[in-house]
């Protein structure tokens, strides 16, 4: 009788356990954001100029004003939840987010576990110099003297592709690297376009401008597998912003340049 | 433990050029910063006080700020004052400023030593102070501070390696260019201080050698 009773009992907590696990799978993302009214979002708050914590503690950065537009355009409220770049993507598999923004670039193990988005930043390798260097390739480098940090991928690359008469000069750091750009040691410089960014918004009496691009790897939002709702809503909000100039403003406040006309959509 | 120094193997020609530059960087320090130091230590011992002035100023500004300063304020600072010079020509510059410093200290210790009876001997020959000096004072006061001497142009050879963060290519610039592109951090950093044990232990005996062909004219009273 009372092993019956405790088979039925245990029966019904299976049922309902694997009834809610059913619910929950078929439970439509955006339909739920748009329910809650909130909308979660991954973001970094150790990488400046994408995601760092102001003096007033307040999170600031590229990514959060890109989670801050996406969530004004759903007409929901946001919720920052910061992550480091190791457990981004534990964080959404785990639905404890809904969109990773958070500098995230694409590769294929990434394409396996989450979908992406459309790109929403520009990051890149590049050479970077005053506006008055006529550089548009690694060919024009020829007799020109180049900075960049040893052993850093701009090293790795520019070692491949810059002509033999170019005169790389590797330095220590990237602190170093760029004082020999500001201080005219070297003519210049090739790192990454945050690097160059930060640069530009001390406001240097050389300018390093971008020239040219080495390696691209531009940011996505990231969100789970197979929530197409979610995808085509959030792309269309980017592609909207990139029209109508409001993620080329973020860009400019954030990276002191605006969106390339390259970056893929 | 597992060793690959046979991953070094290419890498042969660069870590002798590195080390042709360290040894040729901090053989022309050490000739400028010994003329540099005679100078500095004549200077302390003049009989014109701003001379005086000026050789202790310079060595109290040399011996006590660090030496990747002093190269940064020479690379990095000095453009912005109209002197612009590229990484080989300011780490030259800065190894000898730095060498000359210590060498007037040593040498003045030297000269110090020297009685004042060797001096009024040059003098009742009629010699000038400056004769006095070049003739009679120099020579010994120099030996009697040599072993001072030199292991402080060791110590210039060693700290070239300080040079390498202005992008100058000598030995360690060299180490640090072959492990970021091989990541044997181990491996090269033992290749790297082995040459430099082996440089070091090659102007130790090369200093002996010239030390006693310079000072053999006192060695009968040894």
């Amino acid at each position: 009788m009372l092993s019956s009773l405790r088979r039925i009992a245990l029966t019904g907590c299976v049922l309902g356990l694997a009834a809610l696990a059913s619910v929950s799978a078929k439970a439509d993302a955006l339909d739920d954001i748009m329910k809650t009214k909130v909308l979660r979002v991954a973001v970094p708050q150790d990488f400046p100029p994408f995601g760092s914590v102001g003096t007033d503690l307040q999170p600031r950065g590229y990514d959060i004003d890109t989670a801050a537009l996406i969530a004004k355009e759903l007409g929901v409220k946001l919720e920052l939840v910061p992550v480091t770049s190791a457990n981004r993507l534990p964080y959404l598999q785990t639905k404890k987010v809904e969109l990773i923004i958070s500098s995230l670039g694409k590769n294929p193990e990434r394409e396996k576990a989450i979908d992406f988005t459309v790109a929403y930043a520009p990051f890149y390798s590049g050479v970077f110099g005053p506006a008055a260097a006529k550089i548009a390739g690694p060919a024009d480098l020829a007799g020109k003297s180049i900075g960049v940090t040893r052993g850093a991928l701009e090293d790795l690359e520019l070692s491949k592709i810059a002509p033999p008469t170019a005169d790389v000069r590797r330095f220590e750091d990237n602190n170093t690297t760029i004082s020999a750009f500001l201080s005219g040691q070297v003519s210049l410089i090739a790192t990454g376009n945050v690097v160059a960014a930060a640069i530009l918004a001390r406001n240097p009496p050389t300018r390093p401008e971008p020239k040219f691009v080495i390696k691209d790897s531009p940011c996505f939002i990231g969100l789970a597998k197979d929530e197409p709702k979610l995808l085509e809503k959030v792309n269309a909000i980017i592609k909207k912003a990139r029209g109508d100039g409001s993620l080329d403003a973020i860009a400019k406040k954030w990276l002191g340049a605006p969106i390339p006309a390259d970056l893929p959509t | 433990m597992n060793l690959a120094l046979t991953d070094l193997t290419d890498n042969g020609l660069l870590f002798f050029k590195g080390a042709l530059w360290t040894v040729g960087l901090s053989a022309a320090a050490i000739f400028t910063g010994m003329l540099l130091g005679v100078f500095g230590a004549a200077g302390r011992r003049s009989q014109i006080a701003p001379l005086r002035w000026f050789a202790g100023a310079y060595v109290e500004l040399i011996r006590n700020t660090p030496f990747i300063v002093q190269l940064f304020f020479i690379y990095f600072g000095l453009p912005r004052l109209g002197l612009k010079m590229g990484s080989v020509e300011a780490a030259f510059l800065a190894m000898s400023l730095n060498l000359g410093g210590y060498a007037t200290e040593i040498i003045r210790a030297g000269l110090d030593s020297i009685s004042k009876g060797a001096w009024e001997a040059g003098y009742s020959l009629g010699l000038t102070r400056f004769q006095t000096f070049r003739l009679v004072v120099l020579v010994p006061a120099l030996q009697k501070v040599y072993p001072a001497l030199t292991s402080q142009f060791i110590i210039i050879l060693l700290g070239s390696s300080v040079v390498s963060q202005i992008a100058v290519e000598e030995l360690t610039y060299v180490g640090s260019y072959i492990q970021s592109r091989n990541f044997r951090a181990f491996e090269t950093t033992l290749v790297v201080a082995a040459i430099y044990l082996l440089l070091a232990l090659g102007f130790q005996q090369m200093f002996a050698a010239v030390g006693r062909r310079v000072f053999a004219y006192a060695e009968h009273r040894r």
